[in-house]
Parts: structure tokens; C-alpha cells; sequence
């Protein structure tokens, strides 16, 4: 028996299947996890994401506590609403968790940090907040809706009162904005257009149902890790943990060095790392030959091993299988990958493998450029 | 409520065995089987002349969360792997016990005699103790 979310009773009623998840009872599908994909990639889906852990940390030093302590710069942030991904890292550069930061007034930010690693996440940023005087509270009053797809801001639009609505459809990619009670934000984890909206857990459940009567689909966890894993996006626990750094996680782009004398938890591993040169990376794949890559296969070059699968799926978009692969940061275009003993071709690619509906990988392989 | 085909045997492990009129028997996934995997997105049958001992993993259904092995009900040579599968894995899903068979196998001799095969009743039996 997991911790629920305010909407667990509706998605047994709507028949889910239900799956533990970072200690959380949650719906992974609900008639088929591939039509759920498809529905956020040609319509509109919903998901419930009210187990993610929503922290609002306030207080007069706050921005430079967390200049402090994340490894992007929330200096970036300059117009209230505004959003960041970062990693948060041990002072070895390991990566402890990714999150978003929302800028919401100058003494006031709000976080959103992973189920699965909420309670370290809390000891840790609870320790380095101390000396800052800076003030946190988890928002477990607060559920939380994502709805992605090209038709779901359109769709999400109509639950709010006129203004409200055109202010929603007013926000800008990756902005979230209070309005009312609600926590409208452009955000997602689909790699399509949509909302991820935080409102009190009593609005939820009658959000979910105006939501299906409008069209937009109920969507598990299922759908929610192939929509990710298609849009390139890492997800902490597989691709990335404690034992990894930002650098073999294709999560560079995440650390900002400059300025140079922001002196944020990592920095000096990280500096490191960077000079020496990251001896890993990783890597999208996609599979030549029939089969499904999934986590933890090994991938070889020229016969011998060299790394491994961190996420791996069949892709519903592309009808082939993808995956992430950390490998030597040397490794080339082809690489085999051994599922069940047998050796299969793959091609190494730069995710994202889909946007907006759209492959980004060419589908067939031609010859190897020489 | 799962289909349990009341003509066929059954295994712990929710395969199905159907005789055919020729001696040899056609084995697939049962319903409830093919339900609990969801969306079936690839399939790995035997190959024809394949010698499999009782319970030997013999074939992979995957869905997009997870792979499966399919054991051998029992011991025999496989005689056909269902070639239809290679491009359409959901056949299993659709029709479990019919276009979505797994693949057929001459029984070794005394094999069929030796497993413990489950009736319809039987097997039902097993879902609702598993289930409950």
C-alpha cells in the first residue's frame, strides 16, 4: 500500500492499472498504453502527476540560496513566472535529482522535485537552506494535472473563467502564472505543447472529469514514459543517479559555469570533470533490427562491450525501438546491442527522436557515410 | 472477466495447448496473459526444428513495458513458428487464441502423458485464486 493521490478513487474507477511508484499508488495505463501515446501526440491527454513534491521556499536571500545550490543559475530568471531545469548535485557532481525552479516574486520560488527522491531531496536542500534563513514548505495540499498534446492548451483553456483562460493561452514556453486558486504553467514532459497545472486537491478530481467530457484522454505512466523517452528527455533513477554527473547524462546544457565566481554545491567537480573531458556520454539509439532495447542491455562495439542502456522502449511514433545508452564519449554512429544473447544492429543518434507529433530520426538507415 | 476457451489445456504459466487433428499441438498465450502484458510490440517465436524440453523459455512476447519469456508446455520439436507474428505482434493481443497463436510442436513420446496440463475449469480456478 503506497501513499495516493487526491485523484487515486477516480482512476480506479476509470478501471487503470494500478503501480507502485516512488512509493505512490498510480495508474501506469488505462485501456491501452499505446492509444493513450498517440491521443497526447494527435490530441490531448491528462495525466496525474500530483505525486511530484512541490516545494515553495521564501525568504529574503532565497535567489541567492539557490544560486547556491542548484547547478543552473536562477540569475537567468528575470520576469516573474519563469522556469529552469536544473540538476541539484553532491559536491562530487553526482546528480541527487532534476527539477524545475518557477521565479515567482523576488522573495519567493516554488520547486518541483521527483516522488521517488523526496525525502533526501528535503534533508538535503533543509541543511543548505539553514545558513540562508530561507524557508521551505511542501505543497502536499496541492495536486497536479498535466495536460499535453497540441489540443490540450485549448482544451485545458476552457475549465478557467474567460480571462483567466486568455491569460493561460497568453504564457510563454516554459512561464507558469497563478490564476485564482490555480498554478497554470506552459510546461510538460511529453515533448508536446500543453499545460502542467498545481491546484487545490478538492479541484482535481472535477478538473479530470470536465477534462475527458472535453475530449482529453486519461493517460498513465505508461504513456508518459514513452512520450519522454521520444522527446529526449532523461528521467532521474534511469538515465541519470547519484553515481553519474551531468556531463555523461546530456545534461551539460543544465550546468551554467559562467559566472565564473557563482560558487554553487559541485562546481569544483564539475570544473574537473569538464577540463579532463567527460570519458562517457549519453546517447540516443535507435534499434535496425527487430526487437525492443530496454534498460541495463549491454552495448558493444567491434564485439566488446562499452556501455549500457539506461532507458529503452518501443517507440509508438517511430514503430521501432529507442533508447538512451551511456557509452565512451569516442563511440561512433554504429554500435550492436546483445538482447538475449543475440547481437543487434543500432544507430547512434542525437535525441530528441520526436517533436510536435514529428520524427526527428531519419527512418531509413542507407549507407554508412564513409 | 478473461476468455477461457473451454476446448483447450492450460499452464500455471498461461499458456494454452490446443491438439490438432494431425498429433500436434498449437500453443499460444491465454487471454488473461495477453491482457496482463498490454500492447504486445514484438514477438519472438521458435524457429521449425527446435527441440524443447518441458518448461524450456521457447519464445518472447514484448509489450512496451516489458518482455516475457513463454515456456513449453511440454517436451517435443517445434514443427512452426507463427510467421504472422513478425509484423503484426498485436494479433496476440486481438486474437489470443485464435491468429495469435505462438507456434506449434510434435509432442516428444509419453510428453503429452506427463505434463500436468490444467483443464478450462482448472485454469479459471487458478485466475481466481491468483486474483483473489
Amino acid at each position: 500500500m503506497g501513499r495516493k493521490t487526491p485523484l487515486f478513487r477516480l482512476h480506479q474507477e476509470l478501471n487503470a492499472r494500478i503501480v507502485d511508484f516512488g512509493g505512490w499508488d498510480m495508474p501506469v495505463q488505462y485501456s491501452s498504453q499505446i492509444g493513450e501515446h498517440h491521443a497526447v501526440r494527435r490530441a490531448a491527454g491528462v495525466f496525474d502527476v500530483s505525486h511530484m513534491c512541490v516545494i515553495d521556499l521564501q525568504g529574503a536571500r532565497v535567489r541567492e540560496f539557490l544560486r547556491h545550490l542548484i547547478a543552473n543559475d536562477v540569475a537567468k530568471l528575470t520576469t516573474p513566472g519563469k522556469a529552469l531545469y536544473s540538476c541539484l548535485l553532491k559536491e562530487d557532481g553526482g546528480i541527487l535529482d532534476d527539477l524545475i525552479v518557477y521565479y515567482l516574486e523576488e522573495r519567493f520560488y516554488r520547486m518541483v522535485v521527483n516522488a521517488g527522491t523526496r525525502d533526501k531531496d528535503l534533508a538535503w536542500i533543509r541543511t543548505h537552506a539553514a545558513p540562508f534563513a530561507v524557508e521551505l514548505s511542501e505543497r502536499t495540499d496541492l495536486a497536479m494535472l498535466a495536460v499535453q498534446g497540441p489540443e490540450a492548451r485549448a482544451k485545458a483553456a476552457q475549465l478557467l473563467a474567460p480571462a483567466q483562460a486568455t491569460a493561460a493561452l497568453a504564457l510563454d514556453n516554459f512561464v507558469g502564472r497563478e490564476l485564482g486558486p490555480w498554478f497554470v504553467a506552459r510546461t510538460g514532459y511529453t515533448g508536446e505543447d500543453g499545460f502542467e497545472i498545481m491546484m487545490p486537491a478538492a479541484d482535481a478530481v472535477p478538473a479530470w472529469r470536465s477534462l475527458n467530457s472535453l475530449g482529453v484522454a486519461s493517460c498513465g505512466l505508461g504513456a508518459r514514459d514513452t512520450l519522454r523517452l521520444e522527446a529526449g528527455m532523461n528521467l532521474y533513477g534511469n538515465d541519470m543517479d547519484e553515481s553519474t554527473h551531468p556531463y555523461e547524462s546530456a545534461l551539460g546544457w543544465t550546468v551554467a559555469l559562467a559566472p565564473p565566481q557563482r560558487d554553487f554545491l559541485g562546481r569544483r567537480a564539475l570544473e574537473a570533470i569538464r577540463a579532463a573531458g567527460s570519458a562517457r556520454k549519453l546517447v540516443g539509439l535507435v534499434l535496425e533490427d527487430r526487437g525492443v532495447l530496454r534498460g541495463h542491455q549491454q552495448v558493444l562495439v567491434s564485439g566488446a562491450a562499452v556501455g549500457e542502456i539506461t532507458s529503452g522502449t518501443f517507440s509508438p511514433t517511430l514503430e521501432r525501438s529507442i533508447a538512451f545508452a551511456r557509452v565512451p564519449a569516442g563511440t561512433g554512429a554504429a554500435v550492436q546491442v546483445d538482447i538475449r544473447g543475440k547481437l543487434l544492429n543500432a544507430r547512434v543518434v542525437k535525441p530528441p527522436f520526436v517533436r510536435f507529433g514529428r520524427s526527428l530520426i531519419t527512418q531509413s538507415e542507407g549507407p554508412q557515410a564513409p | 472477466m478473461s476468455n477461457v476457451p473451454a476446448d483447450l489445456k492450460y499452464t500455471k504459466s498461461h499458456e494454452w495447448v490446443r491438439a490438432l487433428p494431425d498429433g500436434t499441438l498449437e500453443i499460444g498465450i491465454s487471454d488473461h496473459a495477453q491482457h496482463a502484458l498490454g500492447d504486445l510490440v514484438f514477438v519472438e517465436v521458435p524457429e521449425a526444428g527446435r527441440v524443447l524440453a518441458a518448461d524450456e523459455a521457447c519464445a518472447v512476447v514484448e509489450s512496451v513495458k516489458a518482455a516475457s519469456d513463454v515456456y513449453a508446455p511440454l517436451a517435443g520439436t517445434v514443427t512452426l513458428g507463427n510467421p504472422q507474428l513478425t509484423g503484426e505482434p498485436q494479433a496476440v493481443n486481438s486474437d489470443p487464441y485464435g491468429s495469435g497463436w505462438l507456434f506449434r510442436l510434435k509432442p516428444a513420446a509419453g510428453a503429452l502423458a506427463a505434463a500436468a496440463l490444467l483443464s478450462a475449469a482448472e485454469y479459471q480456478k487458478f485466475l481466481d485464486a491468483e486474483a483473489g
